[in-house]
């Protein structure tokens, strides 16, 4: 098969590569050049293009870049801003796959006569009866099946995985053994636009980024009788669920439980206040089809998956009522749906800011 | 189509991408020889050794002054291109009162510097031509230290008007240096036709068949320019630094014979573009950049519509044809082009651009060969999108 392998110049696609090229594949090295502004460690900074090629020499395959800075930029760093300025807590991780590696790259690999796209994620792609499944990646620990979740069928009949069968110490060891450059490269962190980078006001990361972008407000925080406890710096910053860096000490354990951007105030409580029967999600992907009944959710990279129902009979919004009471998922997180047995995933949506009446206290 | 042999492969290559660099002529690579093997001396020293390698610079010198029309003390050797471009932008402003100016469409070498200088920068019109209003009224905006219009664009090969230009600088800012990028024009104008109008004009060896990292400035006597480089003081005083001895022997040669065929190559090479754009017509949605009255013969310029460049240029080499579109970044990605954009060209059309450029060893057949591998390629990635649409409706 010819092989385009997106790598970002990690390990992960580093070896990723290698094995295409042992299983005898036709294979091409792609590095996306995504973000044109300012990086530390992020995925396109030129020494990770370096990294990327040096792997690709050593392993004889061609290597490309692709200036994907337009589509980076109109289809996750505005979201990203935009959400930030209501409220909403964005996924840029998620969409960037969703957008770039998985449909922009496809698009190119398809038009460049390629039969598959391959990354470095820690995650399965296995047949189940008639249709495909994402599985969860080997190594329990870097298991990267929740940030691919949005692939369809068309999507996985083209899509490779090699290292997904892996865990993390045999991607190391085998890059180790083959001598590649990025063997003991550490794994990268974070928003991969987001800098440590001090802005004029002496601020770094998120807040920084922003405030070159939006403006931030001030806002009070009250408890959930309005009684005034303090304030916070800016309002945009605050996510729902979040405990550390707001006001309101106490003896009791206080979370945000409710962020109203336009009204400049921040709600602490308790966590019982927190917590719902349901959820619900929009613009829902289903990796084989509708699915309605129970499932396990997975709410954060790495978070422990949750008992729920799935009730729906609109094919974009699902209603995901929990198995017992649940913390609130902050507005724009991604749900991601598994097979009761926590093996494979059957979709995703994306949670929605909606006014949803607390569980029975 | 030639045979080349890249890291012990052998390939059949198009080599259509001469604007980056052109393969060295024999009669240079020759000339280089003596100078990396028996005479190896330092030309700055005292003993007859020394004098050898001297006199080879010197002749050297004197050739290239020559090509020039200018006096042999007014040639600098220095490592390339960017330097000499650099030296004129930055040694003008330090010895000088003023800001440096410079079209929207210049090289890098010069915008970057002009750029870091807080200097000014003249819009050019829908065919790259400099905006000769815009650069007055640039020019009546306080003191300008040097003003830089390239002769050749690196990537429309839209030749200047600088007798026009420098009429203007006279006029409105008689302190400032003139100065012009030549890099793109060694080949195809003759540069005694250039020189009258400007105090300063930039060369790099590696263009017209000398060897990468040897450049030329000259610098008409009297302009006051402060060296970039300091050290043991050759060049007098102005470019400190060991001479490639081997690298400005072999560009002297490069330039002489590149003089010399040049009425003949003009000729040649035009008829080939000609022909090219022809083969070319039935494409859908292409369009030439720029006509073929203002522009170099070794440059042809044109954008599809609803082609990427990045997707085409991959699509072509896959083929063996060596064409390039805008410049790359540090990081090897396509950025979008400052010279189309200063042109006007929109981002949808320019997102389609493709330069391919001709020389020395550019021949007929070559083209026309390229010419199929464009339709095709055009045809592949069309074909492609037009699957992906429906695949989605």
């Amino acid at each position: 098969m010819k092989v385009l392998v997106a790598m970002s110049g990690g390990v992960d696609s580093s070896v990723a590569a290698a094995l295409l090229c042992e299983q005898g594949h036709e294979v091409v090295g792609v590095t996306l050049r995504l973000w044109g502004g300012e990086s530390d460690t992020g995925c396109c900074s030129v020494s990770d293009v370096d990294d990327a090629r040096r792997v690709a020499q050593q392993l004889g395959i061609d290597h490309l870049v692709f200036n994907f800075t337009d589509d980076f930029h109109r289809d996750v760093v505005e979201p990203y801003v935009a959400d930030h300025a209501t409220g909403v807590t964005p996924n840029p991780c998620i969409e960037c796959n969703r957008h770039l590696k998985f449909d922009r790259l496809f698009d190119r690999a398809e038009i460049l006569g390629f039969d598959a796209v391959a990354t470095g994620h820690h995650a399965r792609i296995a047949a189940d009866g008639s249709c495909l499944r994402v599985e969860r990646g080997a190594d329990p620990a870097k298991d990267q099946s929740y940030v691919v979740h949005m692939l369809d069928q068309s999507r996985l009949a083209r899509t490779l995985f090699p290292v997904g069968h892996m865990t993390k110490s045999d991607v190391r060891h085998h890059a180790a053994r083959l001598g590649l450059r990025t063997a003991s490269k550490p794994d990268s962190q974070d928003v991969c636009f987001i800098t440590s980078t001090k802005n004029e006001a002496g601020e770094t990361g998120r807040s920084a980024f922003l405030r070159r972008r939006i403006e931030l407000h001030p806002a009070e925080v009250v408890d959930e009788s309005g009684q005034r406890l303090g304030s916070v710096e800016s309002v945009e910053l605050v996510t729902l669920g979040q405990r550390r860096g707001v006001a309101g000490g106490g003896g009791t354990k206080r979370f945000v439980v409710d962020v109203d951007v336009p009204g400049r105030r921040v709600t602490v409580g308790p966590e019982e206040s927190l917590l719902v029967d349901h959820e619900i999600g929009t613009a829902t992907t289903w990796s084989a089809g509708p699915y309605s009944g129970s499932v396990l959710v997975q709410c954060s990279a790495h978070g422990a998956p949750r008992s729920a129902t799935i009730v729906s009979d609109d094919p974009n919004e699902v209603r995901v009522e929990w198995a017992k009471p649940e913390r609130r998922i902050s507005p724009g997180q991604s749900l991601v749906f598994y097979d009761p047995t926590d093996r494979f995933v059957l979709g995703g949506a994306t949670t929605v800011a909606s006014k949803i009446s607390s569980a029975t206290p | 189509m030639r045979a080349v042999t890249l890291c012990g492969v052998a390939e059949r290559l198009i080599y259509l991408d001469h604007a980056a660099t052109t393969p060295m002529r024999a009669e240079a690579v020759e000339a280089m020889r003596p100078y990396l093997t028996e005479v190896f001396a330092n030309p700055s020293g005292s003993h007859r050794f020394a004098r050898r390698a001297r006199q080879a610079v010197d002749e050297a010198r004197e050739s290239i002054a020559a090509t020039i029309g200018c006096d042999l003390g007014e040639i600098v050797f220095t490592s390339g291109g960017t330097e000499s471009d650099n030296m004129a932008v930055r040694g003008s402003a330090e010895s000088r009162a003023g800001r440096p100016v410079c079209t929207a469409t210049e090289h890098h070498a010069v915008l970057h510097a002009v750029e870091r200088l807080a200097g000014g920068v003249v819009r050019v019109g829908a065919t790259g031509e400099v905006d000769l209003e815009h650069l007055e009224s640039v020019l009546a905006d306080g003191p300008v230290s040097s003003v830089s219009v390239m002769a050749v664009n690196n990537e429309t090969g839209v030749i200047a008007d600088l007798a026009a230009v420098s009429r203007i600088v006279r006029r409105r800012a008689p302190g400032a240096v003139v100065h012009t990028d030549a890099v793109q024009a060694a080949c195809w104008i003759d540069l005694r036709t250039i020189w009258p109008h400007v105090d300063t004009l930039a060369l790099s060896a590696h263009k017209f068949g000398g060897p990468k990292g040897v450049g030329v400035l000259a610098i008409r006597a009297g302009s006051n320019l402060a060296p970039l480089i300091l050290g043991g003081g050759q060049e007098r005083d102005r470019r400190s630094g060991t001479h490639n001895v081997a690298g400005i022997v072999s560009t002297a040669t490069a330039l002489a014979l590149t003089d010399h065929e040049r009425a003949a190559e003009v000729a040649r090479v035009s008829a080939i573009r000609e022909e090219l754009f022809t083969r070319l017509a039935s494409i859908e949605g292409l369009r030439r950049t720029v006509p073929a009255t203002s522009s170099v013969p070794g440059v042809a310029h044109l954008c599809i519509t609803g082609v990427e460049s990045e997707a085409l240029l991959y699509l072509l080499d896959e083929e063996g044809v060596c064409a390039s579109s805008a410049s790359a970044c540090a990081s090897g990605a396509m950025e979008p082009s400052h010279v189309l954009a200063a042109m006007g060209v929109g981002s949808d059309l320019a997102r389609g651009s493709l330069r391919l450029s001709f020389g020395h060893t550019t021949t007929a057949s070559e083209v026309a060969d390229a010419a199929d591998v464009i339709g095709r390629s055009v045809e592949r990635v069309r074909e492609a999108t037009r699957r992906l649409g429906s695949s989605r409706n």
